[in-house]
């Protein structure tokens, strides 16, 4: 109800369509925002405060603030952003910390994207020149102002290690940092040439390690403290689409700490003065549903539904020519991939101060300004009045790149509902407990596939007719009108097709988008969770039934030359087999990159699956930070695997089945295997790859897998095979 | 009142006694760096040391900690936990850094009873540690490295 509430009533993003198209297709490059590199007015900015510009901020105590606009939830972006500024300002590594950007389109926009948000493993492809023009018009402006304080000729005069010398003087960065704000804006910087760089491509030390390794105060939404500050928990319906029929709050009112119950449509909220009180008050309420208008269906009717569909005809998608050559053997297979939840360990939260003029939110914020335009459509304020305090997100993994900014907007009801009731701008913390976040839908959406593929006589492919049946995530949202085309949403087939890396004769694509009542989001690497599980443990299953090597198989189709690269390093890279080992390999392009693995697997005694070592090739353009893309590959593998082992959501009667930790269970330490990462040194614009390392884990470990016990893993996940 | 040692520091606690520690650090104390990531003691982000043993702050009840010593990442600066810190930051482990109060406090006991620890002591002592950004490989070799620190 709330979300249907939100999407009747939200205004359409300013999204440009062209940023979507580029989005979708995997983007590289970015856009100047060429008024965006102004210094703020030195009114603005106070006096004696510096060289200020949006992007970067160089303070007389010799401190560059470089200012963030995207979300940083472990992917390490603000050390990307940083590296970039610090590279072509030269500064000292030490001297560099981040802030981040208030939310403001004209500012601080995903160039790829139109709003300012992240996702899509963007971050640093829009904004690989943006940022480094930023920080080579500061520099440009520092050495002007180090030439008009000194009296000398500026070519003389260069920066290195945050020092600004001509060779006999010397200055710091801060030093200069006034004197620069009076200087005039360089109309064009020169950016500095490969070998010119000092950090890019080599390292820059993360800005966030310390202060996670101390529990250090203010990082998270969760952390959020304030004077007066008062705790939100509600109570959802347990089906999605359910509304509040009747509600008895008594017991819970009588409830210490308790400070009011409020009643929205589909949901009542306790407000109390602990958030441990607030769940417990939550947790004795007691309410009434009305489930004519929710989602009624459970697992098992909906893969009915879906299987029925696999038999009809979709909605063409991609078509390739068939092979002229005789098809002599068939494969046929059906896939199931179910719901997952994205279980951030930072479970959802959001502070919102509401005064009736003025809102501020305190969250890790993913699309800011969309955020922003419906917390204050919510309010019936202007977005101008509403901030947004971006905080470090505890994870997302795409939880909190939400299109309808479901839980901005709750926060908003309740804190209207609050200065109504109250007539004080309290701060109010929205909580989601765990069990509220695992059943809280936004999940990746269940899929099912079903390919029919031949070979000829040769063991060449002929024909790959693929069907998929999948709710479009954008479907029915604002982006919609950006990621669904001819009836097709692009996040459902992304990975197949002319997306793909390989180019494979008679490839056919189509699909059926069913309606479906459970929300559903992008979840790290969205479709290419499942489209590449699909193709790469057929090709695989095809490279046997050909008798061909699978390296081999797949360089017969991998037309693009930086697949087949990946793919060659990582087999080079992992050497032989390991004694008692079974390997499988993947390879796969999403978001620009790509990857490949190859997985070495034992069979424990009883019969399940450890992955003892990945080796990882890996291209993503430019390598901007090395140990970050080696982490980025880790962990985005991890969850890949995570996933395909024992992550399923599953409904009963509308229901969902799963709750916490005991019953969604992710990947733990002992499930981790070793993993080596080689890196590409590429000098294409870079890519992505906070998302990229985790499509390809899941058929590289199934193929493994499918040669060590002649299981074939077509149902996920693992577990229900015994496997995991 | 509940009365502890918290942090090497004599401290009291309003809560009721059935309030968990975790909730009490963090809403009534202003400790928000042990973290919640579940609440029943599925997760790890909440463990801190009570009484010198790693515990889940989410089952654990304020009412059964009168005397005791609490020890949370705030106030964790023994030479074993800053062996492990050094190494945090040295091998960059933390992503997102919402499970890491908990990973350190966890690994902080496990180098104080075994200081050589092998994958396997690493696994089985970790095991209760999720981290959703699956930091696990870097947390491993951190781990090997903050020992070396150690041992000097
Ligand atoms: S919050 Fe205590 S173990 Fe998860
Ligand atoms: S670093 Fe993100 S959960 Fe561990």
């Amino acid at each position: 109800m709330l979300n249907r509430f939100i999407a009747q009533t939200m205004p359409t993003p300013a999204l440009t369509r062209r940023g979507f198209l580029k989005l979708s297709a995997g983007a590289t490059g970015g856009l100047m925002l060429g008024a965006a590199l102004r210094p703020v007015s030195a009114a603005a900015q106070g006096a004696a405060d510096g060289l200020a510009t949006p992007f970067v901020h160089i303070r007389p105590d010799n401190t560059v603030v470089v200012i963030v606009k995207h979300l940083d939830k472990g992917q390490g972006t603000a050390t990307g952003l940083a590296t970039l500024v610090a590279d072509e300002l030269d500064a000292d590594s030490a001297q560099v910390t981040t802030e981040f950007a208030p939310a403001n389109t004209d500012l601080y926009a995903n160039t790829l994207m139109g709003v300012q948000g992240t996702g899509g493993s963007t971050a640093m492809a829009n904004s690989w020149q943006q940022y480094r023009e930023a920080g080579a018009t500061a520099r440009a402006m520092l050495i002007a102002a180090a030439a008009q304080t000194w009296g000398v000729d500026p070519a003389g005069i260069s920066i290195a290690s945050g020092q600004i010398t001509d060779g006999s003087q010397s200055a710091s960065l801060g030093d200069m940092a006034e004197t620069a704000a009076g200087q005039s804006v360089p109309e064009s910087v020169t950016l500095k040439t490969p070998d010119q760089w000092v950090y890019i491509g080599k390292s820059f030390p993360r800005v966030d390690v310390v202060r996670k390794t101390q529990g250090a105060t203010n990082m998270y939404g969760m952390d959020v403290a304030m004077e007066g500050l008062v705790y939100a928990v509600s109570l959802r319906s347990p089906r999605f689409g359910g509304v509040l029929a009747g509600l008895d709050a008594e017991e819970a009112r009588a409830m210490p700490g308790v400070i009011d119950v409020i009643q929205l449509p589909d949901r009542a909220t306790v407000i109390a003065e602990s958030t441990w009180q607030a769940i417990q008050a939550r947790d004795a309420l007691s309410a009434e549903w009305d489930f004519s208008q929710a989602e009624n269906r459970g697992t098992e009717e909906l893969r009915a539904e879906y299987t029925a569909l696999l038999d009809e005809d979709g909605i063409a998608f991609h078509s390739a020519v068939v092979s002229q050559a005789d098809t002599e053997q068939v494969i046929e297979a059906d896939y199931s991939f179910p719901y997952l939840a994205h279980t951030p360990m930072e479970p959802i939260d959001v502070t919102v101060r509401f005064d009736g003029t003025e809102a501020t939110f305190w969250t890790g914020s993913q699309i800011q300004t969309l955020d922003q335009n419906i917390g204050a459509q919510v309010l019936g304020i202007d977005p101008g009045s509403v901030s947004i305090e971006t905080l470090w997100g505890g994870g997302s993994f795409g939880r909190r790149a939400i299109y309808d900014s479901h839980y901005v907007a709750e926060a908003a009801m309740i804190a209207k509902a609050w200065l109504e009731t109250h007539g004080d701008a309290r701060p109010i913390k929205l909580v989601w407990t765990r069990e509220d976040d695992v059943r809280g839908g936004y999940y990746r959406p269940m899929h099912m596939h079903r390919v029919r593929a031949g070979l000829d006589a040769d063991g060449n492919i002929t024909s790959w007719e693929q069907r998929v049946v999948g709710q479009g995530i954008a479907i029915g949202t604002a982006f919609e009108q950006f990621m669904v085309r001819d009836g097709v949403d692009a996040s459902s087939v992304e990975g197949l097709g002319e997306h793909s890396a390989y180019t494979i004769p008679g490839w056919s694509v189509d699909i059926h988008h069913p309606e479906v009542g459970v929300p559903v989001l992008w979840w790290r690497s969205v479709g290419h969770t499942h489209t590449a599980y699909v193709v790469e443990t057929m090709m695989d299953e095809l490279a046997e039934a050909a008798g061909a090597d699978p390296v081999e198989f797949r360089l017969r189709y991998l037309t693009d030359p930086r697949a087949r690269g990946v793919l060659e390093l990582a087999i080079n890279k992992a050497g032989t087999v390991p004694e008692g080992l079974t390997r499988g390999i993947a390879v796969h392009k999403s978001f620009g990159s790509y990857v490949a693995e190859v997985a070495d697997v034992r069979i424990r005694e009883d019969g399940t699956v450890k992955v003892e070592r990945v080796t990882c090739g890996v291209d993503c353009g430019v390598p901007i930070n090395p140990s970050n893309i080696e982490a980025q590959v880790q962990g985005g593998l991890g969850y890949g695997l995570s996933a395909i082992l024992r992550e399923e959501i599953t409904l009963t009667e509308g229901e969902v089945n799963q709750s916490n930790f005991y019953d969604y269970t992710p990947l733990r330490i002992s499930d981790m295997p070793q993993v080596d990462v080689h890196i590409v040194q590429s000098t294409e614009a870079p890519t992505g790859i906070g998302e990229p390392g985790t499509p390809p884990i899941g058929p590289a470990v199934a193929n493994a897998v499918r040669r060590a016990t002649g299981t074939i893993v077509r149902e996920l996940p693992f577990s229900l095979h015994g496997l995991a | 009142m509940i009365k502890l040692t918290l942090n090497g520091e004599p401290r009291e606690i309003a809560a009721a006694g059935d309030t968990p520690l975790l909730w009490a650090l963090r809403d009534e104390l202003g400790l928000t760096g042990t973290k919640f990531g579940c609440g029943v003691a599925s997760c790890g982000a909440c463990t801190v040391h009570v009484d010198g043993a790693p515990v889940r702050s989410c089952q654990t009840f304020v009412g059964d900690l009168d005397g005791a010593t609490v020890t949370t990442i705030e106030g964790a600066q023994d030479a074993t936990t800053e062996a492990i810190r050094t190494a945090w930051v040295e091998l960059e482990v933390p992503q997102c850094g919402y499970c890491q109060s908990g990973q350190i406090l966890s690994a902080t006991t496990l180098l104080r009873d075994t200081p050589k620890p092998t994958d396997d002591d690493i696994d089985a002592a970790m095991d209760g540690n999720l981290c959703r950004c699956a930091t696990y490989a870097r947390i491993r070799k951190a781990i090997h490295r903050a020992s070396e620190i150690m041992e000097g």
